[in-house]
């Protein structure tokens, strides 16, 4: 099989409100920073893959909005909907097809502009559910009880994950929320849907994330160390709750065995040097380290108390903060993409973690976690 | 990015999208709607080949990748998979509903999956995964999901 890598990376500051920037603004400064990053003129890229959400952006085929801004004047333009390592798994399938060399990959969102709740509970089937009122939060509420409930992890527990995620923060520049908090400031900060309180949700945020992706053949012809993919794969869950075990994520398990087998990894825990993963609430970071194989079911919260997935501790789990210092929607995947490339070249600056060779990506799609893609991303071919 | 607009007032432009559309809900929600309405009573369709029967109701099995033609009651009464407490006025929660709003996830007695609904007749408090719920109907029925108000605790 053709291989392909990731030579350019670039982000904007994550904001609570960029009210001086559109959406095209945002994708300007975007891809400027990854072509300026990968040592390219808007010249060298062969095609654009742009990722957003209709809904979010308040307009129809969003996606073909910010096109002017990213360079894809008369180039092959493509748009997905969903997270942003969709977009890039696509752009990475584009690299495969031998049509295309260079793919610069965005993904955008803003959640100042729109009603969270609102958005989210139009995920909801219409005829079912929608009218019932539940949203992104609450919904998520219900699988955290299902997790607890199965596992005896305690929101105290849980409320760890917000600590970790919130003091790494104060070391990524272009973190929202960076935060030296205590677990009993997340266990007296505003309940919002029993167990999760206001410090267990990601905030509300506004970005914009680029990357570029290439094939072999010039991967290795422009300014940076290629980052190349060893592994990737996506796997999806049933779409109604009720059809799943909401207390796991059997999609997730079965999107990292396949990312992993594609690697050549037969050992995680010992192959894979740092995660950044799709932290959206608390008890993910547990749930989601849990169903790819980095602690038994239930038990991560042991190796978090133990500082395991500190940036300094055997396994890091989002040095960069992850969502909970920054979740902008369909952006946030590709901003996890993004830093374990920064991680991975030695250049995360103050959250750089000490052994960097091999990483892991995790984007989701869906209300509850319905589909995971996993990103293993490696310094050698 | 640039100085040149240094000092400039940021305008927001303020809007709505508020666009009607009508969810055509199928011969399958149709059906099962119409029970709701005209006989307070809860069917689901099973699968031909594995036997699974599913709420909400759909028309092909996700297992089989077959279509579900035949139609079954399922109880009124069932289990709390999970649940949701909201404390917050949620921007989504109909406008009728008042805090805390209380939602499950049931499967109720003859179904192989769950469906969501709120929960009610409740201290949240006492809400536990594995209670007993039966479905409380609305007065008013309509022809949709809310012809059931709700579901308790059974006593
Ligand atoms: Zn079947």
């Amino acid at each position: 099989m053709d291989r392909a890598a990731i030579i350019g990376v670039g982000m904007t500051k994550i904001e609570a409100n960029k009210s001086r920037e559109t959406f095209a603004d945002m994708a300007w400064e975007a891809v400027n920073k990854a072509l300026d990053d990968a040592g390219m003129t808007i010249a060298d890229i062969d095609n654009v893959v742009t990722t957003s959400s209709d809904f979010w952006d308040g307009r129809t085929i969003s996606c073909m909005a910010v096109g002017d801004a990213s360079g894809a004047a008369d180039k092959n333009i493509s748009c997905i909907e969903g997270d942003g390592t969709y977009g890039a798994f696509y752009g990475y399938m584009r690299a495969l097809s031998g049509s295309y060399k260079t793919t610069l990959v965005t993904g955008h969102s803003k959640g100042s502009q729109g009603v969270s709740s609102l958005l989210t509970n139009a995920a909801f089937d219409p005829i079912y559910e929608r009218g019932l009122g539940m949203d992104m939060i609450s919904a998520c509420a219900m699988q955290a009880n299902a997790y607890m409930n199965k596992t005896g992890v305690t929101p105290e527990q849980a409320a760890l994950v917000s600590v970790k995620n919130h003091g790494n923060a104060l070391k990524n520049p272009v973190a929202q929320l960076p935060m030296k908090i205590s677990v009993g400031d997340v266990m007296k900060s505003e309940m919002i849907a029993d167990p999760l309180r206001k410090l267990d949700c990601s905030p509300i945020s506004d970005g914009c994330c680029a990357v570029v992706i290439a094939h072999e053949a010039v991967a290795e012809k422009f300014k940076k160390r290629p980052i190349w993919v060893r592994g990737l794969a996506f796997r999806t869950d049933a779409f109604f709750f009720g059809d799943r075990d909401l207390a796991r994520s059997n999609a997730l398990a079965a999107a990292a065995q396949d990312a992993y087998k594609m690697a050549g990894i037969t050992d995680p825990k010992k192959e894979i040097d740092l995660i950044e993963l799709y932290d959206a609430f608390t008890y993910q970071e547990l749930l989601w380290l849990e169903e790819m194989g980095f602690a038994e079911y239930g038990k991560a919260t042991e190796l978090l108390a133990q500082g395991q997935f500190d940036i300094d501790g055997a396994l890091p789990v989002n040095a960069s903060g992850g969502l909970m210092a920054g979740h902008p929607v369909i952006a946030a995947g590709l901003y996890r993409i993004a830093e374990i490339v920064l991680q991975l070249r030695g250049e995360a600056g103050a959250h750089q973690v000490k052994k960097a060779k091999t990483g892991l990506a995790h984007g989701v799609n869906g209300l509850c976690g319905q589909s995971h893609c996993v990103w293993i991303l490696d310094q050698e071919r | 990015m640039s100085d040149i607009f240094k000092g400039i007032e940021p305008l927001i432009y303020e809007s709505k999208i508020n666009v009607p559309y009508s969810w055509w809900a199928g011969d399958t929600a149709s059906k099962f709607f119409i029970n709701l309405r005209d006989e307070k009573k809860i069917i689901a369709p099973r699968c031909g080949s594995c036997g699974k029967v599913f709420l909400p109701p759909r028309k092909v099995c996700p297992a089989c990748f077959t279509e579900n033609t035949e139609w079954v009651s399922v109880s009124d009464e069932g289990t709390l998979v999970s649940y949701s407490v909201a404390r917050r006025k949620l921007a989504s929660i109909p406008a009728d509903k008042k805090l805390p709003v209380v939602w499950g996830l049931v499967k109720l007695d003859g179904a192989d999956t769950a469906i969501l609904h709120f929960l009610d007749d409740v201290d949240p408090g006492d809400v536990k995964i594995g209670m007993r719920v039966k479905a409380v109907f609305a007065e008013q029925r309509t022809g949709g999901i809310r012809d059931i108000s709700h579901f308790k605790p059974v006593r």
